[in-house]
């Protein structure tokens, strides 16, 4: 059994308006030091199986076909082994 | 009486709380930003619903930081009656003003109905005009799923908060609960739109009730101060 964490976030070249706006409030909540937000999805997804290699070919075509829109969202993943 | 709507960037029930005050109970109303810091001037505040800051982060979780934040928590030292109608109730409990929080609707999306309410507790100041045990009142929502923890609940059932509950859930609110008070009794918050239900050309008039109770609230209030 593995678990995949799974981090989306808009492509750099797309406007993020939510992370725009958070900043926007932090900003305005004197948070001076506060010079960018990006604010994305995060995903814990458990996975049955025992080859590392086979998980990460699913995570990889799940995230491309559902979690992601690949025209303006990248994504990036860690897995680790656990037990049930 | 004098009544203050709050305008934040995304709110979009604003022009429908000033209908119902103005042109339904002739209530002298103004429409203010969210940039303005004192309410000293009103006698109730109301916050519409909409998408304030895009309901970007969490519902209501960046409105609570507006500037006239501040001024509403003033308005509530005082007293004051302050009411928050869907996304007014989910900037009220982000801003701790009223207790728990609004989760995602428990069946998945937008809900826009009419939905049974029960009134509970027809002494506070938002129901006490309220002469029907159930009324219907329109729902526009999807992150209505009200929640409080167990020990919360239980302090607001012993000191009669809850004021409204549906008779047939639609979001998946704790206990049914679907309008509550602070322990105070001057703030109020409900997803339900009872602005929405005051003008019998649109066939629902179960809304008045609640205007009704707390404009007969403030003038009890304003006779007592006389006497």
């Amino acid at each position: 059994m593995f678990l995949a964490k799974i981090y989306v976030t808009y492509k750099p070249s797309i406007l993020d308006p939510k992370g725009e706006t958070v900043k926007d409030a932090l900003q305005r909540m004197d948070f001076n030091g506060v010079q960018d937000v990006v604010m994305g999805k995060y995903f814990e997804i458990k996975l049955a199986g025992t080859d590392l290699a086979s998980v990460e070919q699913e995570v990889q075509a799940f995230s491309e076909k559902l979690l992601i829109n690949v025209n303006m969202e990248v994504f990036r993943y860690e897995i680790e082994a656990i037990t049930e | 009486m004098k009544a203050a709507v709050i305008t934040f960037p995304g709110s979009n029930c604003d022009l429908d709380m000033y209908h119902a005050l103005v042109d339904e109970f002739e209530i002298e109303t103004e429409i203010l930003p969210a940039t303005v810091t004192d309410l000293s001037a009103y006698d109730a505040i109301f916050i519409p619903g909409g998408f304030s800051y895009g309901d970007y982060l969490r519902t209501g979780a960046i409105a609570r930081f507006a500037p006239v934040m501040a001024a509403i928590k003033a308005a509530d030292q005082q007293g004051k009656i302050i009411v928050g109608i869907c996304n007014g109730f989910q900037i009220l409990t982000e801003a701790g003003l009223l207790p728990g929080a609004l989760q995602t609707n428990t069946q998945p999306g937008f809900i826009c109905d009419v939905t049974g309410l029960k009134v509970v507790n027809t002494t506070s100041k938002f129901t006490n005009a309220f002469t029907k045990s159930i009324n219907q009142f329109p729902i526009a929502h999807g992150e209505g799923n009200y929640y409080v923890d167990a020990a919360t609940l239980a302090t607001m059932q012993a000191n009669q908060q809850i004021l409204f509950t549906y008779t047939d859930n639609p979001n998946g609110s704790i206990a049914d609960i679907a309008g509550v008070t602070n322990t105070n009794g001057n703030v109020f918050g409900m997803m339900p739109h009872p602005e929405r239900a005051v003008d019998a050309l649109l066939g629902n008039v179960d809304g008045r009730a609640f205007f009704s109770s707390i404009i007969a609230s403030l003038v009890n209030q304003q006779e007592a101060i006389k006497a």
